[in-house]
This record gives structure tokens, sequence and C-alpha cells, in this order.
């Protein structure tokens, strides 16, 4: 039934999600991971890369099995190949990089649960061959990985005044001049960042602009 | 003993709030929070499912996925992640079928929601968390009402705001989802408030 369909080529499908379609900014997908990671860049990005693993190997995965998965048992199927490749990603963490599995805690697990991952197997890999669906899958991931350093970047500069670790502008208890904003570091901030971005995002697209359920402005003549 | 369950509760109800304070099932939190009956009904199906996989999960970690749990020199954690989504999705099926046949009317109220449940993260970080804290059988029956409930009251206080900020006039980039984001992160803030609580 599939080969009727007209599949995107791998470029469409690996750059339309990343800017124009982005998982986290348009499709409003995926929020707690990003809301919860970003307080310091280098959980952000390890964060992001573990996503995009997950997304375009489970997409492959489900797209090359995707003529003999029956409709009734998909989300089970899909969510055993997830919760496989998640398990790998996390024993692989604790193996190599310790200390930042323990700083990720519960959210590495929480990639199961993550509607990207889910919502691309769902949408995408069930329907187009496996190339294409690997692009889409790291498409995405990375679509969100850079939502997630833009926002993690934002935070960790302004908030302790550093990048990766590194200093970036010394801070006043170091010695330095910067007074750090505590509002950066606090979780709430990365709502309104993310808020922002997206106001950002639908001021230049004015498609995506939500239609007002009261008119303010009726003019009662 | 009294006053530890208490302090459970009060501390996973209001410090360690699920939707303000760890972030988690944000997307159904933006999603279903415009209508305060919809939030309301999504809350309590929320909180039966919490109050059913946490305390079963527990059982399974404690006697077959922890080390030498089953058979000793036996560790079964690296399967944790893949038997707890598996239980969680059986669980909600059961528990749809339950409903079907003996309490339709609620079965009604909650439709849709019940099968979104088993992708909703709250129900698998509570799992995860009180693996991570090690709680015992009694702690985790109120560890799960504690975190379901204060994700159901987050998500309730949400849409009561949004039924009155729909008659807002805000900017159109802002309007729906950017507001929504704004609010919850006021609210946020607000839940900060209970974090110096010692019981």
């Amino acid at each position: 039934m599939s080969e009727n369909v007209k599949s995107p080529t791998w470029k469409e499908a690996l750059l339309d999600p990343i800017i124009a379609n982005n998982p986290i900014m348009i499709q409003i997908l995926g929020i707690c991971s990003s809301l919860a990671v970003t307080s310091s860049m280098s959980t952000a990005f390890v964060m992001g890369i573990a996503v995009c693993c997950v997304c375009s190997i489970a997409n492959t995965a489900v797209s090359i099995t995707r003529n003999y998965i029956p409709g009734s048992v998909r989300i089970i199927a899909q969510m055993t190949i997830i919760a496989s490749l998640v398990i790998l990603v996390d024993q692989v963490l604790k193996a190599f990089a310790y200390d930042l599995s323990k700083q990720l805690s519960v959210y590495v697990g929480l990639i199961i649960t993550n509607c990207i991952v889910m919502g691309r197997t769902e949408g995408f890999a069930l329907k187009y061959p496996p190339v294409p669906s690997f692009f889409d899958g790291l498409g995405n991931g990375l679509g969100y990985m850079l939502v997630l350093c833009l926002v993690a970047t934002i935070r960790e500069v302004f908030g302790s005044g550093t990048w990766f670790g590194m200093t970036i502008m010394p801070t006043v208890n170091n010695g330095g001049w910067y007074v750090p904003c505590g509002m950066m570091v606090m979780p709430p901030c990365a709502f309104f960042l993310i808020g922002c971005l997206i106001w950002l995002v639908k001021t230049f697209r004015k498609d995506l602009q939500e239609k007002p359920e009261y008119e303010t402005h009726q003019e009662d003549f | 003993m009294l006053e530890h369950y208490l302090s459970l509760l009060v501390r996973s109800l209001f410090i360690e709030n699920m939707a303000l304070a760890f972030f988690l099932g944000m997307c159904t939190f933006l999603a279903v929070s415009k209508k305060v009956t919809t939030a309301a009904g999504l809350g309590a199906a929320v909180i039966m499912v919490q109050m059913l996989a946490v305390p079963v999960n527990n059982l399974i970690n404690a006697y077959i996925l922890r080390p030498d749990a089953l058979v000793p020199g036996l560790d079964l954690s690296f399967l944790s992640f893949i038997t707890y989504i598996g239980v969680i999705a059986a669980l909600v099926q059961i528990l749809e079928m339950f409903l079907d046949k003996y309490v339709p009317s609620l079965y009604s109220a909650l439709g849709i929601f019940l099968p979104l449940i088993t992708v909703n993260c709250v129900i698998f970080a509570g799992v995860s968390f009180m693996v991570q804290r090690e709680y015992n059988f009694a702690e985790s029956v109120v560890y799960a009402f504690g975190s379901g409930a204060s994700w159901a009251i987050a998500l309730i206080l949400l849409a009561a705001i949004r039924e009155r900020l729909k008659y807002a006039d805000s900017p159109a980039g802002l309007r729906g989802i950017g507001l929504t984001f704004i609010t919850s992160g006021l609210m946020a803030i607000g839940f900060l408030c209970f974090s110096g609580i010692q019981l």
C-alpha cells in the first residue's frame, strides 16, 4: 500500500523538522524533558544526543517492521522497541558518563514517554520506507537538540556565567564583575524562555497564529 | 509513624509538584487545560492509574527485578524500563475494560483520556522516582496518591486560569500556547514558595 505514497527524499526528511517544522517550537512535542534538563549546557547536549539516537534508530526499526505489525498491537510494539533502545542508552551513559547520568536521573528513562519519539514512529515511520524514516528521526532529534542547546545556552551563560562549564563571564563570587541572574537557574525560567521563543517564531510565521476564541476588538455599531 | 506518611504526602503534593516543580506530563498539561471539566476528568484518571501503577511496580521491583530477589545472584534491574512501561500499558488496558463493564458512566466521562495515559510521563516518572528513592509498599501507595493528585491540582488550576485568559487581549503571536507557557511559569514561581516547608 505504501508504494503509491510519494515518500519524501532524505534531504527533505532531514532538514524540514530542524527549522520549518521544529518539534518543540511548532509541533509542541517533548516539552517535559526540554524544560527540566536545560539548566546547564552539558546535560542538555547529552540529552539531545540521546534523543537523536533513540529517535533515528526507533524510526528505522519501526519502519522495517511496519508491514508485519498488526494495527491493533502497534502501540505496544513501538513501546517495546523504544524501551529497549532507551535501556541501551541508559546503560551506555551509566558506563561512560556516570556523573551525567546521575544528574539526568529519571529523565533518561522518560525518553520512552517522550512524545517526539512516539509521535514520529506513529506519524512517519509507519508510512514510509526505512531510509527516509531514519533521516526524519535524525532531523527531529536534531531539531529538539537545537532548541535545547539554545535555551541551555541562555540559561547557563546568564545564570552562572559559564558555558559547558567554561567561564565566559567571571562572576562576583569568583572575583569577577558579573552578578549572576538567579532567576535563570530557577526552573520556571525555562517556561518563560520557551514561551518567548514560541512568540518569536509565531511573529514571523503568521500562518501558525491561533485564532482568538473571543473577539476583544469587536465594534458594536 | 503517621507523621512520616503525612510529611511524604505533603511533600509529594506541594513541594515536589509533578507538573510545576519537575515539569512532567507537560504535553497533556498544556494541551488538555482548556476547560475545567475536562481537566478534572483527566486529573481523576491520572490519580487512578497512578495509584495502581506505582504500588504494582513497587511489588514487581521488590520481588522480581531487584538483585538477588528472584534467584540469588540474578540481577534483572537492566530490564526495569521495559517492565515498567509494559505493566503501565497493561494496567491502563485492564482499567479501561473494568470501567467499561462495571462503571460505564465513568468510562464514557473519561473517554479518550484513558488510553492516552499510557504515554503520560507522570505515571512513568512516578514509578521511576519510587524506585530511585527506594520506597516500601506503604510509602509507595501514599506517594502514588500524592504525586497523582499534585498533577491533577496543577492541571485544574491552569484550566481555571485559561478559561478567564481567553478574554484577554494578548499579542497575536503569544495567543494560545505561548501565553499558556508563561502562565505556567508564573504558577511554578508560586509553587516555589512551598520549597522551604519542613514537616
